[in-house]
Formats: C-alpha cells, sequence, structure tokens
C-alpha cells in the first residue's frame, strides 16, 4: 500500500518509454523480420522459415538492386557537388556580408520545401520533358539539388558566419588578397560545417522518393524506386532488404554529422 | 557617424606611440584605419612617405597584433608564423629559419609544430607577435594585445615587449586604455577622447603636465575640487567671491590625511568627515566627505569612518585648470 505512490510515477514513466521505443523500433524489427523470412503466410505471427535466399537474389550480379544502389549514389554525389557551389558562394555572401533582404533571400531557399511537393514535381516533369531532361540523371539531380539547396545554404551561412572575422583580418593583414585569405583561411575554418550540410543533401538526394518518380521513370531507378516497385509487387523480402540498405548511409553519416556540427556552427542557422 | 576627427599624429622612426583612451574613444578605428580595415572619410596615411591611404590592407606593408590574438586555430605554430612570408613568395627552407629565429626570440624553441589551441594566453600573445614581426613589417600595430592576460603575465610580457621593441628598433602604434601601460612602454603617448587627440607627448609631459582637466583625471588625478585664485596665487574654497575660477586635479596618494598640522601655508587644506574606507596594501585610502566634493585621499593609519578629518595636498601636486565660474 505505501509503495503504490513511490511505484506508480515510475510505472507510468516506464510505459510511456516503452510505447515510444515500440513506435520507434517496431516498424524496423518487422523490416528485419521480413528480410530474414522465407516463408510468412497470413495467420502465423512470425515467419515460418527464415534464410539468406533474398539476399542472395538482391546482391547477385544481375540482380538490379546493385545498379540501382549505385544509380543512387551517383545521383547523390552529383547532388552534393551542385548544391555546395551553389552554397559555397551564396553561404559566404549571406553568412558574412551585409546583405540587404537577407532574411528575405534565406527564406527563398525554404520555398522548394514549403509548398506541396506533387504539384511542383508534376509541372516539373512537364517542364523536363519538353526540354529533354526526363528520365536523364542531369533532370533527377537537379530536382534533388533543389530540395538540398535548403540545407545547404542556410548550414553553410552559419557555418561561415561562425568562423571569427578577425581570423580574416589577420591574414589580409599579414599579405593575402581576399581571395587568397578565402581559400587559406575562410574556407578551412568553415570546412567541418560544408561537410555537414554535404552529408545532409547526400541523405536527403539517397531516400528521395517523389521527385525522382516523376522525374526519373522509367529510365533512372534509384533504390527507393526500387523498393517501391518490390513492395507493390508483393515482394517485402526485396523490398525490407532495399529499405535496410537504406538505413546504412543514413545511420553511418548521422554519426559523422554530430561530429561535425558543432553547437556554434547550430548557434548560426537562420541568424 | 564620426568616430575621428583632426587626428593628425607623427611617429618617428623606431618609435613607440601609445594611444590611450577610454573605450568608444577611436583609438581602435584609428588603428585599424592605418591597418587598412576602416576607410577614412578624409585624410591622408602615410608610412615612410609613401601614402598607404588608398591601399587595401594587404598591401600596406603593416603588422597588426589583434586583441584576440587571431591567430589562425587549424595551422600549426610554425604556419602562423610564417604565413606572411609564404603570402610574400619566400622560399620555404628560408621561412622555418625564420621562424625558427622567431621562436627563439620569443624563447618558444620547440613549439614549432604545436597546435596553437594546446597554448596559453601568454604564449599565444608570443606567437601572435612573432606572425607580425616575421614580416618585418615597416609599422607594427598593437590592439591592446595584453587585455586578456592575467596582471603577472601581463606585467612580464610588458616588460620584454619594450625591451624586444628597443632591442630590433621596430616602429610601434600601441592602443591601450591602461595608462600604467602606456606610461612604461610608450617614447610617446597620444590621450584620446572623443575622436580627437587631446594631448600628444612624452609620458613625464602627460603625467605631470596635463593639458586638459580630462588628461589629468585620465592619468590618475581624479580628484577634482572647484576653487578660486586669488591675484597672489593663493588658493581659497570657490565660496569666496572674486578671483579665478579655477578646478584643481590631484592624486589621491599625494592627498595625506593629518593629524599633525605640518602642513604649510602654500598646501592646500581641505576639511571634512571619513566617508568611505579601502585597505590598499600600503596603507589605507579614504573617501573625505568635504565642503566642496568628495575626494580620495591616503594615510598609513586606520580612521573610523565618521571621524573629522583634514585632508593636505602639497601646492606643487595640484593641477590646476580654468574652469567657467558657477552662477551662484
Amino acid at each position: 500500500m505505501t509503495l503504490a505512490p513511490r511505484i506508480l510515477p515510475h510505472l507510468g514513466r516506464a510505459l510511456v518509454l516503452a510505447l515510444l521505443a515500440f513506435a520507434i523500433f517496431g516498424p524496423l524489427l518487422n523490416l528485419v523480420l521480413w528480410a530474414f523470412a522465407e516463408k510468412w503466410y497470413f495467420p502465423s505471427k512470425l515467419p515460418l522459415e527464415y534464410g539468406l535466399t533474398f539476399w542472395q537474389r538482391v546482391f547477385a550480379p544481375r540482380g538490379n538492386a546493385l545498379a540501382s544502389l549505385g544509380t543512387s549514389i551517383w545521383i547523390a554525389v552529383l547532388t552534393v557537388i551542385v548544391s555546395l557551389v551553389v552554397a559555397i558562394p551564396a553561404g559566404y555572401a549571406l553568412g558574412r556580408l551585409k546583405l540587404p533582404w537577407r532574411g528575405l533571400i534565406l527564406l527563398a531557399f525554404l520555398l522548394p520545401q514549403a509548398v506541396p511537393n506533387l504539384p511542383v514535381y508534376v509541372n516539373i516533369a512537364q517542364v523536363f520533358y519538353r526540354i529533354g531532361l526526363a528520365g536523364t540523371i542531369t533532370g533527377v539531380v537537379l530536382v534533388h539539388a533543389s530540395h538540398g539547396l535548403v540545407l545547404a545554404v542556410w548550414i553553410a551561412s552559419a557555418a561561415f558566419a561562425s568562423v571569427d572575422a578577425s581570423l580574416e583580418e589577420a591574414a589580409r593583414n599579414m599579405g593575402a588578397s581576399v581571395w587568397t585569405c578565402f581559400r587559406t583561411v575562410t574556407l578551412p575554418l568553415a570546412a567541418p560545417g560544408l561537410m555537414a550540410s554535404a552529408i545532409f543533401v547526400f541523405l536527403e538526394s539517397v531516400d528521395e522518393f517523389t521527385g525522382t518518380y516523376f522525374v526519373g521513370v522509367p529510365d533512372v531507378t534509384t533504390l527507393p524506386l526500387l523498393m517501391f516497385n518490390a513492395s507493390m509487387g508483393g515482394n517485402y523480402q526485396i523490398a525490407s532488404i532495399t529499405a535496410l540498405l537504406l538505413l546504412v548511409p543514413s545511420i553511418a553519416f548521422m554519426l559523422v554529422v554530430e561530429r561535425f556540427l558543432k553547437a556554434d556552427v547550430l548557434a548560426m542557422v537562420g541568424r | 557617424m564620426r568616430v575621428l576627427s583632426d587626428v593628425s599624429l607623427d611617429v618617428a622612426r623606431g618609435e613607440l606611440v601609445a594611444l590611450l583612451g577610454s573605450s568608444g574613444c577611436g583609438k581602435t578605428t584609428l588603428l585599424r584605419s592605418i591597418a587598412g580595415f576602416v576607410t577614412p572619410q578624409s585624410g591622408r596615411i602615410r608610412v615612410a612617405g609613401r601614402d598607404i591611404s588608398g591601399l587595401p590592407p594587404e598591401k600596406r606593408g603593416t603588422a597588426m597584433m589583434f586583441q584576440s590574438y587571431a591567430l589562425w586555430p587549424h595551422m600549426s605554430v610554425a604556419a602562423n608564423i610564417g604565413y606572411g612570408l609564404r603570402m610574400r613568395g619566400v622560399a620555404r627552407d628560408a621561412i622555418a629559419k625564420r621562424v625558427d629565429e622567431l621562436l627563439a626570440l620569443m624563447q618558444m624553441q620547440g613549439f614549432a609544430s604545436r597546435s596553437v589551441a594546446q597554448l596559453s594566453g601568454g604564449q599565444r600573445q608570443r606567437v601572435a607577435l612573432a606572425r607580425a614581426l616575421a614580416v618585418d613589417p615597416a609599422l607594427l600595430l598593437l590592439d591592446e594585445p595584453m587585455s586578456n592576460l592575467d596582471y603577472k603575465v601581463r606585467i612580464e610580457l610588458r616588460h620584454e615587449l619594450r625591451a624586444l621593441q628597443k632591442r630590433i628598433g621596430i616602429t610601434a602604434v600601441y592602443v591601450t586604455h591602461d595608462r600604467e601601460e602606456a606610461l612604461t612602454l610608450a617614447d610617446r603617448i597620444a590621450v584620446l577622447d572623443a575622436g580627437r587627440v587631446v594631448q600628444y607627448g612624452s609620458p613625464e609631459e602627460i603625467f605631470h603636465r596635463p593639458a586638459s582637466a580630462f588628461v589629468a583625471g585620465f592619468m590618475g588625478a581624479d580628484n577634482a575640487i572647484e576653487l578660486t585664485r586669488d591675484g597672489d596665487g593663493r588658493l581659497r574654497s570657490s565660496r569666496t567671491n572674486g578671483g579665478e575660477p579655477v578646478v584643481a586635479h590631484f592624486r589621491s596618494d599625494v592627498a595625506r590625511i593629518d593629524a599633525s598640522s605640518s602642513a604649510s601655508d602654500a598646501d592646500l587644506q581641505l576639511h571634512g568627515q571619513v566617508v568611505q574606507t579601502l585597505y590598499v596594501g600600503q596603507g589605507y585610502r579614504y573617501r573625505v566627505h568635504t565642503d566642496g566634493a568628495d575626494v580620495w585621499a591616503h594615510a598609513s593609519h586606520r580612521i573610523d569612518e565618521g571621524a573629522p578629518v583634514a585632508v593636505v595636498v602639497p601646492r606643487d601636486a595640484l593641477l590646476l585648470f580654468p574652469r567657467a565660474s558657477s552662477a551662484s
């Protein structure tokens, strides 16, 4: 009797935590089960047989999983390059120079995220079809970059803003021109933040589905598209295995980002 | 906003000039306009006869030591010091030799490959100075380089810096708000107030013959009392009629609280009550509430607060400045 008031709050907290854990890890667990299930019919709560047959099929030399993994990574790398080429000068200008309309420009990069995706992609697909970009890697990269830019530009401008201006002045004072100062002082000091933004753009691109679906199909097949096709065709094993493959870069890079993105850079985001 | 106006200073070769003033007086802006980070609306800046006013910072040949030291955290000590030489296209082994020389000069041998993040405040300061000296600048600019250091390290480095500057004979402009630092380091001091140079002269001149009440107050003569001066030079309370209205400044360490009335007739005597006591090591400093104003005075013994005392200021320790006579 006397224990109840002391235990009850703990019990409540444990229950909430358990529900949260189930909400996060439940679907993932299901994914893992499906990835290793050989047979799993309706009334049974768990797979009837476990095995690696489907893994063999996915990784077979003739299987298209590896090919689409390659496509996904190639597109992601190109998207990162395009985003950084824009984000480095834009981020420097927004983070370092006293620009008028600064807030508005930063907000403009948010627009692709703010409006509903589907109508935009339908339109883009139509335009790209007319100019011959539909079904090309270039087309998909452009769509991914439009999405990745908001992250890239915002983080890059924060990274540049967090570089102490007196460090640049010291370089100029020691005889460095504007460009040399940028190359030898500003850029290396902003590099961790730029690295983090590159990783975010990469992950965003690897995961992207909607835009790729409208612009890339049928010639460009990325991993998310393969997964979609597999699960639409009822092939849950293939879908689960590709889903697990997609998790690998996300988790690996998240650990890296956590090291690169320091609090002082984060504090400057959106400033 | 106008930060500086009517500033005209000449610095002789090999001389160390201190720009002294409180924060916001424009001393750092003056230094930054010499370095080229601030463009003056008008006027000329010349170094060794060469007009540098229109040049970008990298072409001015000045070397600045920053208040925050501004060492590049992604470079080693050697790379920091050698940066200016690399920019000037000096050969790699010549740079290494020069860096070693400077590290020896700074008594920091063996630190070349260290990261600047591993250095103490005093060591960072030395590296920053070595970086500035590496390029043999025509003019060395120092922006409050000691303000981030502990008192003890500061005093030590101050003496080192002065000895070093004398030895290599470099021309330097040193910004500080610390009068003691300016007095001990500089050949000449320019006192700045509200964007103007209010006095420019040797430390002795500034200290003993301040040109204005402001300079006197800034140099430590912060006791001020309004008096009138008679035709024969005698000082009297400002309440008396006639005579020339003056304000007398004096330092609190020359104002003695004396029980024995050994004061000569010429000395200033102020009567009042002790209202505050500070122990300062070599005695006590008292705030004395007198008829005209509160003044700070020194005594070697302890006096109770509220006690009536006489403050004696020697005549020759008084700095007199004219004042507008009050209408009362």
